[in-house]
C-alpha cells in the first residue's frame, strides 16, 4: 500500500515537473514568464521560512532581511566583481547561511515572542543598514544596484526570461529535494520535536542548541538563494524593496500555503505573487488590507493552510472511495479549555 | 556642553513618546503575556481620526478627548472580537493575528486618508516657554502630558477598585474569577487603556514626525527597546526604559550619525534579550518542568 502511495506521489511530482517545463511555452508573454520565475524564487524562500517557523517553531518576522542579503550578494558580485550570474547563487547561499547562523546564536536564548521581537527589529532596521554610507560604495546607497539580465546560451534557443525561468526551476528542484530529505529524516523529526516538546527532545538526546541554530542558518540560506534568484530576475536591488513588509509578505505566504508543509510553499508563492496584482486594481492599499483579512481568516478557519486543506479533502475522498454509502463516524469533540 | 544638554532634553521629549507606547505594550503584556505588534499602527490610526476631526472644525482639545475615547472603544472591540478567539492558541497564531492587525490598520489608513504626508498641529505655542533655548514648548508640553498620563494610570491602578481588579485578573486569573472579577472584560479594558495611551502618544508625536501611515514604525521599535530595557512586565521600568532609549537615540544620532538610528534599536533589543532578558526591573522568568 505504502509502495503504491509512494509511486503515485512520485508520479504526481514528475507530472508537475513536466507541467512546469511546458509552462513558459504555453503562457507566451515574457512578462508572465518573469512572474512565474518570481513565484519559483518565492517558493524557495517560503520553504526556508517554513523550516524555521513551521517545523522548528522559531517565529521570524524578519526573513526579508536574509532575502535582502542574498539579493545584494548576487547583485554586488555581478556588478562590482563581474562574477557570472550562475556562480552568485551558491555564494549568496553561503553568506546567508553564515548570517543566519550568527543571528541564530543569540536567538537561541530567545523563545517565541522574544524571537519574534528581535527578528521584527532586524526586518525594520535592514533598509537603513543597506543605505548606510559605509556600505554605499558596494550597495549603491538608496539608489541600489542595477544588474544586466543574463543571456540564454545560444544552443538553447530560449528567450532571456524563459532561460531564467528554467535556471530558477533547476534550483527549485535541487532545494526541494534537499529540503524534502532534510525534513523527512532524522533532522526534520528533531526540528519538530524541539517545536513541540523542547524539554523532552533534549532529554531524548537532541542537541537542541545546535539543531536550532543550524535550522536558522539553513532557513536563511534558502531565503538568501531565493533573494539572489529574485534579484537576477528583477535586475535591480534597492533598500526600499526590502522593508519589513517583505518579511510580512513571506510570513503571509507561509501561513496561506500551510505551516509545516513542503508543497504549501508553492501555493503560498502563487498567492503572494498574483493576489496583490489583482487587488492592486481596486486600490493601492487593497493588497495589504486583503493580506490582513486573509491572515486572520486562515488563523481562525484553516490554521494548516491550503496544503492542509487539500490533505483533509484527499483523506475524505479516499475514505469515501473505500466505503461507499458509509457514514463517517462523528469525530471526537476535542476538549476546549474554558476561559 | 550646551549642545549635549540640548540633545539630552530633546531626547527626554521623544523618550516620553516611547515611554507612552512602551507603557501601552506593558499593559497588554501584563494581562496576556503577549506583545502587541499592532500597537503603533493602532496609535497611528487614532491620530488620523484626530486629524479628521480637526479638519471638520472640532477644536483641538475636543478632538483630543473624542480621539482618546474612540481609541479606547476601538481597543476594547479589537480584544473582544479579534483577539479573544485566539486567546489560547499557540504563540505563533497570536503573533500572526497581531501582524494581520498591523497590516490592516496600515492599509486602511492609507486607503481612507491617502499616503501623502500631512502636517499635524501642536496644541502648544510656537515660541519656547520662559525664553529658554534648550527645549521647545511642544517638547515640554508632550513631556508633561506623558507624565500626567503616567500619574493618572498610577492612581487608577493603585487606588481604585477597578484598577485593583485589573491587577488581580492579570496576576491570577483563576482566583480572580472565583472572587467574582470578570477576567475577560478586565483584559478588554486593558486593551482599551493601551489603545487610549497609544492614541495620546500618536497625537503628541505627529507634529514632529508628520502624519503618515508608516509614522509609528520606528517609534514602535524604540518602544519595544524601551519596554525590554526596563523589563517588559514592569510599568515603571518600561517608562524609565522609554526615556533612556529616547536620550540614547538623540545622543547617538547627534554624535555618531542619524543613519543608524533604527539599528541602534535593534542592537538594544538583541543586547537586552541576550544579556538580561528580564530587563532592569522585570521579574526573572522561571519555567516549571
Amino acid at each position: 500500500m505504502s509502495e503504491l502511495l509512494r509511486n503515485r506521489k512520485l508520479l504526481g511530482v514528475v507530472l508537475l515537473l513536466a507541467l512546469a517545463c511546458a509552462l513558459p511555452f504555453v503562457i507566451g508573454s515574457n512578462y508572465r514568464v518573469f512572474q512565474m520565475t518570481l513565484v519559483l524564487a518565492y517558493a524557495i524562500a517560503l520553504l526556508g521560512l517554513n523550516m524555521l517557523t513551521g517545523y522548528n517553531g522559531q517565529i521570524s518576522l524578519g526573513h526579508g532581511a536574509f532575502y535582502a542579503i542574498g539579493a545584494y550578494t548576487a547583485a554586488i558580485l555581478m556588478d562590482k566583481a563581474g562574477v557570472p550570474y550562475w556562480a552568485t547563487i551558491p555564494v549568496a547561499g553561503a553568506v546567508c547561511f553564515v548570517a543566519g547562523f550568527l543571528f541564530g546564536l543569540p536567538a537561541l536564548r530567545l523563545e517565541g515572542l522574544y524571537l519574534a521581537l528581535a527578528t521584527f527589529a532586524l526586518g525594520v532596521a535592514m533598509p537603513q543598514i543597506l543605505k548606510h554610507e559605509a556600505l554605499a560604495h558596494w550597495t549603491g546607497g538608496s539608489q541600489g544596484v542595477v544588474i544586466v539580465k543574463p543571456d540564454a546560451p545560444a544552443w538553447s534557443g530560449l528567450s532571456q526570461d524563459q532561460w531564467l525561468y528554467f535556471f530558477t526551476l533547476a534550483w527549485v528542484v535541487v532545494f526541494f529535494v534537499v529540503g524534502w530529505n532534510l525534513l523527512r529524516g532524522r533532522i526534520g523529526r528533531a526540528m519538530v520535536a524541539i517545536r513541540d516538546q523542547p524539554i523532552a527532545a533534549q532529554a531524548m538526546g537532541v542537541n537542541t542548541a545546535l539543531v536550532k541554530s543550524l535550522t536558522f542558518g539553513v532557513s536563511a540560506l534558502y531565503t538568501g538563494v531565493a533573494g539572489a534568484l529574485g534579484a537576477i530576475a528583477v535586475q535591480f536591488v534597492a533598500p526600499d524593496s526590502f522593508t519589513i513588509f517583505l518579511s510580512i509578505t513571506l510570513l503571509v505566504g507561509v501561513v496561506i500555503g500551510g505551516l509545516a508543509s513542503i508543497s504549501g510553499a508553492f501555493f503560498g508563492a502563487v498567492f503572494i505573487q498574483f493576489i496583490p496584482n489583482i487587488a492592486d486594481q481596486i486600490s493601492k492599499a487593497a493588497p495589504w488590507a486583503l493580506y490582513g483579512v486573509v491572515l486572520i481568516a486562515f488563523m481562525y478557519a484553516m490554521p494548516s493552510g491550503v496544503a492542509g486543506m487539500l490533505r483533509v479533502a484527499r483523506a475524505r475522498w479516499a475514505r469515501r472511495q473505500r466505503a461507499p454509502g458509509r457514514i463517517d463516524p462523528i469525530p471526537p469533540v476535542t476538549q476546549r479549555s474554558e476561559t | 556642553m550646551d549642545q549635549f544638554l540640548h540633545q539630552v532634553l530633546s531626547g527626554l521629549a521623544t523618550g516620553g513618546i516611547y515611554a507612552s507606547v512602551a507603557l501601552a505594550l506593558v499593559m497588554i503584556y501584563q494581562a496576556t503575556h503577549l506583545v502587541n505588534f499592532a500597537q503603533g499602527e493602532m496609535a497611528m490610526f487614532a491620530t488620523y481620526l484626530a486629524w479628521a476631526l480637526l479638519q471638520a472644525g472640532v477644536p483641538y482639545w475636543g478632538a483630543f478627548a473624542i480621539t482618546v475615547a474612540g481609541a479606547f472603544v476601538l481597543g476594547v472591540a479589537i480584544e473582544r472580537i479579534i483577539i479573544r478567539p485566539v486567546e489560547n492558541a499557540p504563540i505563533l497564531a497570536v503573533v500572526i493575528v497581531f501582524i494581520a492587525l498591523l497590516v490592516i490598520f496600515n492599509s486602511i489608513a492609507g486607503w481612507i486618508f491617502s499616503y501623502t504626508i500631512k502636517p499635524f498641529p501642536s496644541p502648544f505655542p510656537k515660541e519656547p516657554l520662559f525664553g529658554n533655548s534648550y527645549v521647545s514648548s511642544h517638547e515640554l508640553g508632550s513631556m508633561s502630558i506623558t507624565l500626567v498620563v503616567l500619574l493618572l494610570l498610577f492612581v487608577f491602578f493603585r487606588f481604585t477598585p477597578l484598577g485593583l481588579a485589573m491587577r488581580a485578573a492579570a496576576q491570577n486569573p483563576v482566583s480572580s474569577r472565583l472572587v467574582g472579577i470578570r477576567v475577560g472584560w478586565m483584559l478588554a479594558l486593558g486593551w482599551g487603556l493601551a489603545a487610549a495611551i497609544g492614541a495620546i502618544a500618536g497625537m503628541m508625536v505627529a507634529p514632529t514626525v508628520f502624519l503618515e501611515p508608516n509614522m509609528m514604525g520606528g517609534i514602535l521599535l524604540y518602544a519595544f527597546a524601551g519596554a525590554l530595557l526596563g523589563g517588559i512586565d514592569s510599568p515603571g521600568g518600561a517608562v524609565l526604559g522609554g526615556f533612556l532609549v529616547g536620550v540614547l537615540e538623540n545622543v547617538v544620532g547627534a554624535y555618531i550619525g542619524t543613519e543608524l538610528k533604527l539599528t541602534l534599536a535593534l542592537v538594544v533589543i538583541v543586547g537586552v534579550l541576550v544579556v538580561r532578558p528580564s530587563g532592569m526591573f522585570g521579574k526573572v522568568h522561571v519555567v516549571r518542568v
